[in-house]
């Protein structure tokens, strides 16, 4: 059992939780995750550490309730607990002084790409960031992410917030002004990581994606996280879950993805029924 | 036959009060068949998830003991890897003194519950048997089991004695049968033992790997709880090499030695088309939802499986890991349930056991066939997958014949899932993590096998990490010979045994 320190909305139904783990705040890097149960009868899932705190032992994630896991994870609050918590798991991002990096987040994705753009920042990079939502409302980390940018751009689908548009056509804006782009980090859905492969391939910018694949162990046990790159099966759980963008089969991770949508509309359904009959007593 | 009627009316076992030892002739002995355990009916056991072998009772243990002519160079013992001194506890088992047996098992074999029932006997113990060329061997496998489930299940499981404390801090890396074993020694040199999990639950393959139907859970919990019993102490959701790595256990956790037992690592694929289509697994993968999660109890456990009610299913390998996914795959409702190997049935290396099990229970053997791709439709769902009949050749470097391609002899068989058991490569987190630790080019860890020592100093290892896949017997072999080898390294003295 590990206690949860704090948790708060950041925008509608993405939650900050701050998890008692002093091992895994001492140890994580950026790009690392760690493989969550909630509760007994829970699901092992993996979800990026946005931050750590070491001398207070804890980690912090940012959760967006999806599926029944998920939703289940953001209705804890301080003081209550989830049944277990492992890691830090996966290969850090890769670190180095590229030059100007671009570091783009779309919707959740802005969390997971925080401490990899801190990182970016601390090994003396330019550090340009492209945050996407949907519109207003789901921003998050603005603070956070300008506070470590040399340039910090947020857009909205709707625009109803800073840049009307897509991420990728701020990134394309940007290339196009001529500016010299050394490194481009993608985190989000995976038309979007697809989508900012595409806009960089053509001028060569080394650009990394951190891939989302199902796991169970989240060790290198199972192979469920498989992932094609390079046409070769790579484990995301071990090998990644950063990867070269341009050479990462996005249709077949899309694809496996897939795999459980039944079940997990049946889960997910299952619970919103209880939640709804919990709620009338 | 007299003797053995006798026997027959002394019936007081059920109080576990030894009887008189009726002396019986050899001739007497040899006169007893080997006595068949009890198991449910495969049209019935393929409908749940209990467990198949019912075990033997009181009267068929016994009789099945006194089948066991005492030897006086029990070349049986020769054949177990810990050495479990066979004759003398089968001898107690015939005196009606079955908790006395379980005490003598316990000397050597900390997991006998568990050993009775994964043990390949057939290639150990009881291929030694005496018996064995003449007549069928004692049932050696079947009466370990007997005598661990009657002392679980009448009162307190006696603790060995325990020496008294050395002072010494080992970290045990990973809970399954080889960090077990090796923790369970240890323990009772009077070391203070700490063992690390990855996963959620302990046992590592016990829990993952081997499904309910073979080895129930809550049996290897309680012989878990034993060794908690002991003062070894357990933490889990650790990931050596992630949350802490073998240098800091020793220089920031002052752990004077470490045993590596992490067992196999990455699930190895095969390397054809349509590898990565919607509803192809590898066995780790399969299993661990089924075992570890209990996806057969989904949506009650949160973790699904491919919903296997009324489709055909292949299972590829040879292994006793593949009966153990195509024998679940069934019991998940499959209509057909094959087993498609690349050699024939006698080149198969899962136990005969297993084998028969799974033949019982329906399951269809495709031999002579190798997987050439696998066929998807347009959601990537698998449907089919295409095979190639093969012949065995010449001997390849295993001994076995190998199996070489028939032209044109492709077709496509139609399945809804797949799941690839082939074996497993190693995980790569200790050579990432802790470089000085000499791999062999299969990147398994490699040991001084007297000692399991590895090239880190006070750094051992054993268990499939250092073999590849092996069985659960060796890997506590291999556990029993490194802690005994710690000890030795940090007191300086041969641990004692005739104590025990």
């Amino acid at each position: 059992m590990h206690n949860i320190v704090s948790a708060i909305f950041l925008a509608e139904n993405i939650k900050k939780i701050e998890i008692q783990a002093p091992r895994i705040a001492k140890k994580r890097k950026a790009g690392q995750f760690v493989m969550i149960r909630v509760s007994e009868q829970g699901e092992r899932i993996p979800l990026t550490i946005a931050g750590s705190d070491p001398e207070k032992g804890t980690v912090t994630i940012i959760v967006q309730g999806m599926g029944k896991s998920t939703r289940e994870l953001n209705m804890k609050e301080a003081g209550d607990t989830i049944h277990d918590i492992v890691g830090p798991l996966g290969t850090p991002s890769h670190i180095e002084k590229f030059g100007t990096a671009v570091s783009i987040g779309g919707g959740v994705g802005t969390a997971i790409a925080y401490p990899t753009a801190v990182a970016l920042k601390e090994a003396g990079n330019y550090v340009i960031t492209i945050n996407g939502a949907r519109t207003k409302d789901l921003v998050i980390l603005e603070k956070e992410m300008r506070a470590v940018s040399d340039e910090a751009f947020i857009t909205t689908d709707d625009g109803s917030y800073g840049f009307h548009g897509f991420v990728t056509q701020k990134l394309q804006e940007l290339i196009d002004s001529g500016r010299t782009i050394d490194y481009v980090l993608a985190i989000g859905p995976i038309p979007m990581m697809k989508a900012v492969a595409e806009v960089t391939r053509p001028y060569g910018i080394h650009t990394v994606v951190s891939l989302n694949p199902v796991m169970v162990d989240g060790t290198g046990m199972c192979g469920g996280c498989r992932v094609t790159v390079d046409n070769e099966i790579r484990f995301a759980c071990v090998d990644g879950p950063e990867f070269d963008a341009h050479k990462v089969d996005f249709k077949n991770l899309s694809d496996r993805n897939r795999m459980y949508l039944g079940e997990e509309q049946q889960s997910t359904e299952a619970f919103s029924h209880k939640c709804r009959l919990g709620h009338q007593q | 036959m007299a003797g053995f009627s006798v026997i027959h009316k002394q019936n007081t076992f059920q109080r576990g009060i030894t009887m008189d030892f009726k002396p019986m002739t050899t001739k007497e002995r040899l006169a007893i068949p080997r006595q068949i355990m009890p198991a449910q009916a495969p049209e019935e056991r393929t409908h749940n998830f209990r467990e198949v072998n019912l075990g033997l009772t009181p009267e068929l243990a016994q009789q099945e003991a006194m089948r066991c002519i005492q030897c006086k160079d029990p070349v049986c013992i020769k054949g177990c890897p810990v050495n479990i001194k066979i004759d003398k506890f089968i001898k107690l088992i015939a005196e009606g003194n079955f908790l006395g047996a379980a005490k003598k098992i316990k000397e050597d074999n900390i997991l006998p519950a568990i050993c009775g029932r994964v043990c390949p006997q057939e290639d150990q113990c009881e291929k030694m048997c005496v018996l064995t060329k003449k007549y069928t061997p004692v049932a050696i496998g079947n009466l370990e089991r007997f005598v661990a489930d009657y002392e679980r299940e009448h009162g307190e499981i006696e603790l060995p004695e325990v020496k008294p404390p050395t002072g010494k801090n080992i970290a045990v890396i990973g809970s399954g049968p080889a960090g077990l074993s090796c923790a369970n020694d240890l323990a009772r040199l009077g070391h203070s033992v700490t063992v690390f999990e990855a996963l959620h639950e302990l046992g590592g393959v016990l829990m993952y790997g081997i499904p309910e139907f073979r080895l129930p859970k809550d049996i290897v919990k309680t012989e878990i709880a034993s060794l908690k019993k002991l003062g070894v102490e357990f933490v889990t959701n650790t990931v050596v090499g992630r949350s802490v790595t073998i240098d800091e256990l020793m220089k920031e956790e002052q752990f004077d030695a470490v045993f590596i037992g992490v067992g196999a690592g990455l699930p190895w694929f095969m390397g054809i088309p349509g590898e990565n289509l919607l509803g192809v697994y590898s066995a780790n993968e399969f299993l661990t939802r089924v075992n570890l999660m209990q996806s057969y109890t989904f949506p009650e456990n949160d973790t699904p499986v491919f919903d296997c009610k009324g489709k055909n299913i292949a299972v590829f390998g040879g292994g006793n890991t593949a009966m153990d996914a195509v024998r679940t795959a069934k019991r998940l409702g499959a209509e057909h349930a094959y087993i498609v190997y690349r050699r024939s049935e006698a080149e198969m290396p899962a136990r005969a056991e297993e084998i028969h099990n799974a033949k019982e229970e329906g399951i269809e053997f495709l031999l002579l066939m190798n997987p050439v791709e696998f066929i998807g439709n347009e959601q990537q769902w698998l449907t089919g997958v295409k095979c190639i009949r093969m012949e065995l050749g010449e001997p390849d470097d295993s001994g076995r014949r190998k199996p070489v391609p028939v032209k044109d002899s492709e077709f496509v068989l139609p399945v809804d899932m797949a799941v690839i058991s082939i074996g497993n490569g190693s995980n790569p987190l200790i050579k990432q993590t802790t470089p000085e630790i000499d791999m062999s080019k299969r990147d398994t860890i490699v040991v001084d096998i007297n000692t399991m020592a590895t090239s880190k100093e006070n750094v051992y290892a054993g268990g499939d990490i250092v073999t590849g896949g092996a069985t659960v017997i060796l890997a506590m072999g291999a556990g029993r010979t490194a802690a005994h080898a710690i000890h030795e390294k940090l007191t300086g003295k041969a641990p004692c045994f005739d104590e025990w």
